[in-house]
């Protein structure tokens, strides 16, 4: 294509936006309210699969060992266990500081005090352990039956049951956001597919013309294309600022209200969403724009 | 040249055969009527020589194309070396006068500069020059016809094909195309133009065929418009 041509294609498609406002603001319409819904959507699950994540983590497995195990043998054990893939991390609790976690849970201001008194004879002496978190709550029961069986452990201890609700949980929240996501372009389609009904009667004489004088298929749709960007673009930006705007202040607003969601949520921050958010919603937006064109007119090219 | 050889259509709709058998054929720079009572076939086969249409069985060849063997993608080429006029104008509703002629250049991609200079003077010779802002609604009809023949014309084709193309027109505005149509004709143009006026037709003395229920009936130099009731 000529540089004339290309320039004219982009005139021509975004004077097409001018003559067929209606039609325009009802698919810019149409894009904007998906994409906003997609990005409300988008923020509550990630936050969501944050927090989640933040559960995993709290869900810890202690593992002791067998009385007066050596300790050659306990960091042998120790590797055994650092080896495994569902490892996320894995500290050693010495038994000075088992002693003094438990001390401080039991006795709370007066700790020290009870400390003193056992000074020098240590109660959990045998109570040292590893302190495991995993990267993947879906095979905690797995791997706590592993860890039982290895030589020289004594003792699992884990919450089997908050590990097994988060894990419910996350994989809830995986299948719910897959069928909101699913039905959510199957609404754009048929929103996007009706609009496009309304454009077809405004072309098809235009478009016919052209091709009966000669014009190419691309030539004709050229100003389509830029027409779909165009509102593609407009139908992509506007939802994401909006729910930039507001994402900040809901979140302000949860935190200020001391609320249990304040300590449930891992709220994840704005430049993380939004890195991901807004070139995809974009790109879905131009994509959206394109196909739209692209089908209106691919009717009536067959002159 | 146009060929037209053993040619037959049929609309999937119809029973009948919209044009049954014809055989024609026209030589460069030829000008000819095609008359016949409405529902005869005349505007079938103006689509068939654009390639809006695919005949039923026969051969088509419009300058040295088979359109048997024409690819889909090369159908553009080959309407640039046609140009057409219909009977109602066809023009685009919100382009002026101006964009209107410009636009058919703009399809085969002419240089902006070439525009500029060739639609003023094809609006000059269809006498339209004083009218290039003007939007369709606001020209009388044989203006706008004349419009829809400076957009056909512009390309310089090979060939004009003009089905009815004063069919909307009064008289005075009618012979205005008609001369139009002569002096194209006269610089090298093949003109091939359907109609029902009777009067032009008997007074030009062109060749004429007659086409008669989808049958070619009649096929005469200097013709005459002839009369089936
Ligand atoms: N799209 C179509 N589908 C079915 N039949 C058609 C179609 N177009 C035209 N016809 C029929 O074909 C015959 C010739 O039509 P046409 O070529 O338009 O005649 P004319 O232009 O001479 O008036 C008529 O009987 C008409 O009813
Ligand atoms: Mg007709």
């Amino acid at each position: 294509m000529r540089i004339s041509s290309i320039l004219y294609s982009i005139r021509q498609g975004v004077k097409n936006i001018k003559r067929n406002l209606l039609f325009s603001l009802a698919s810019v319409g149409t894009i904007i309210s998906c994409l906003f819904l997609f990005g409300v959507f988008y923020c509550v699950v990630m936050n969501f699969k944050s927090s989640m994540d933040e559960l995993e983590n709290s869900v810890v497995i202690s593992v002791f060992f067998d009385e007066g195990i050596t300790d050659e043998n306990r960091s042998l054990i120790g590797e055994q266990i650092r080896l495994r893939e569902e490892v996320n991390t894995m500290y050693y609790i010495s038994p000075e500081e088992a002693w003094e976690n438990y001390a401080k849970e039991t006795y709370k201001d007066n700790y020290e005090l009870a400390m003193e008194s056992f000074a020098g004879d240590n109660p959990l002496q045998n109570s040292d352990s590893y302190e495991i978190t995993l990267k993947n709550l879906e095979n905690h029961a797995e791997f706590v039956q592993y860890l039982r069986e290895l030589h020289g452990v004594r003792k699992v201890v884990s919450s089997e049951q908050t590990a097994d609700g988060v894990s419910a949980l996350s994989s809830i929240v995986t299948y719910a956001s897959i069928a909101i996501i699913a039905i959510l372009l199957m609404v754009s389609v048929f929103l996007i597919s009706n609009t496009i009904t309304i454009g077809i009667t405004v072309r098809k004489e235009e478009i016919q013309i052209m091709k009966l004088i000669g014009a190419t298929n691309f030539f004709v749709r050229a100003p389509f294309i830029v027409e779909g960007i165009v509102i593609g673009l407009v139908g992509s930006m506007v939802p994401v600022g909006l729910v930039y705007l507001m994402y900040d202040k809901v979140v302000d607003y949860l935190v200020s209200k001391q609320s249990i969601v304040q300590n449930l949520f891992a709220f994840v921050p704005a430049g993380e969403i939004f890195s991901v958010l807004i070139p995809v919603s974009i790109i879905i937006g131009i994509g959206l724009g394109l196909i739209g064109s692209l089908v209106t007119t691919r009717k009536h090219l067959k002159v | 040249m146009i060929v037209l050889d053993h040619v037959k259509m049929k609309y999937p709709a119809s029973k009948t055969y919209a044009l049954n058998d014809i055989n024609i054929k026209i030589e460069d720079g030829e000008f000819v009527f095609i008359v016949g009572s409405s529902g005869s076939g005349k505007t079938t086969l103006i689509k068939l020589l654009l390639k809006e249409l695919e005949p039923t069985s026969g051969k088509i060849t419009v300058a040295d194309t088979d359109y048997a063997k024409l690819k889909r993608r090369n159908i553009p080429k080959l309407r640039r070396k046609i140009g057409t006029v219909f009977q109602n104008f066809r023009l685009l509703k919100d382009r002026t006068v101006y964009e209107n002629v410009a636009f058919a250049q703009r399809v085969i991609e002419t240089p902006t500069r070439y525009i500029r200079r060739q639609v003023p003077a094809m609006l000059t010779l269809v006498g339209l020059a004083d009218k290039y802002k003007a939007y369709p609604k606001q020209l009388s009809g044989g203006e706008q016809q004349r419009v829809a023949l400076a957009r056909a014309l512009v390309n310089k084709p090979e060939i004009l094909l003009a089905d009815e193309p004063t069919g909307n027109l009064d008289p005075k505005n009618s012979w205005e195309i008609m001369r139009l149509l002569e002096d194209v004709n006269k610089k090298g143009t093949t003109v091939v133009v359907v109609t029902h006026n009777k009067e032009i037709v008997n007074m030009m003395k062109k060749r004429v065929i007659t086409l008669k229920k989808g049958e070619l009936i009649s096929d005469e130099q200097k013709g005459g418009y002839i009369d089936e009731d």
